[in-house]
């Protein structure tokens, strides 16, 4: 297999709600969380040259926001932030250094297996989700997490309701045996 | 009453959005009745609706992703 390569263009499409899912467990706010993505997003373009591709670009990109996160905290200064802060930095070096985006290297995502393997159930879900083909995942987003009527996605994406079941069928059976051994 | 197995699954994905009518539940459940794959296939799909609802997952709107990209580009050039 080839070394994993970075693809920013198609960084938001892949990744973008699955790393939403993380901000808000991390921020627990809405418009903080959509920011710090859409920064993750700028900084990981800016330290691209670092990837070294031992990681997968999820990953990589998901080590990013953390930092992201912890430099929100900071920014407030919070009492949660500070606790926080302790715990991201207890094993590392530069403890009281400051961050600098450009040093992001794959190093520091090691580790990220564990992570995978205690991610709450959301981004188990948003995780088997983008496993899914396209249309299916758009499908499947629109009628179980937005909630919209059959009627509303057939016009939106001009299909017929029997398109939509076979679809939603499709979707629901993937996710099944993806969330299978965790989760059922 | 009789209905194949893959009209029993089509009901079974449209109760999962309370869209199923009266009458094609009472055949889900005469069906599941009597074929245990089907049963399986009820129980896990019931089971996937009831961890979606427990997710609390949150999407971006499509408009909130053109946006993304648009501000990715820019600072890519
Ligand atoms: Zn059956």
């Amino acid at each position: 297999m080839i070394a994993n390569e970075l693809q920013p263009d198609k960084w938001v499409e892949l990744h973008a709600d699955y790393l939403f899912n993380y901000a808000i467990g991390k921020v627990s706010d809405v418009e903080i969380a959509k920011d710090l993505v859409q920064e993750t997003f700028i900084a990981g373009l800016n330290s691209a040259k670092n990837f070294k591709g031992d990681a997968a670009e999820r990953t990589w990109l998901i080590a990013i926001l953390k930092r992201k996160v912890i430099d929100h905290y900071r920014k407030i200064n919070s009492k949660k932030g500070k606790a926080e802060v302790r715990i991201q930095y207890s094993d590392q070096t530069d403890a009281e250094g400051e961050w600098l985006e450009e040093r992001v290297a794959d190093p520091f995502v090691k580790g990220g297996d564990q992570e995978i393997e205690n991610e709450e159930l959301g981004l188990a879900i948003q995780n088997c989700i983008d496993k899914l083909p396209k249309k299916q995942s758009r499908v499947f987003t629109m009628k179980t997490i937005q909630g919209m009527s059959t009627e509303d996605i057939c016009k939106e994406l001009g299909i017929n309701p029997s398109n939509l079941w076979v679809m939603i069928h499709r979707a629901r059976t993937s996710l099944m045996g993806c969330l299978n051994q965790s989760w059922f | 009453m009789k209905i194949s197995c893959e009209q029993a699954a089509e009901i079974c994905n449209k109760s999962q959005y309370r869209e199923a009518s009266l009458m094609e539940i009472i055949k889900l459940k005469y069906h599941i009745f009597i074929c245990k794959t089907c049963k399986l296939f009820t129980t896990k799909n019931t089971k996937l609706t009831k961890l979606c609802n427990e997710s609390k997952l949150q999407i971006l709107s499509e408009e909130e992703k053109a946006k993304m990209k648009a501000e990715l580009e820019k600072s890519n050039n």
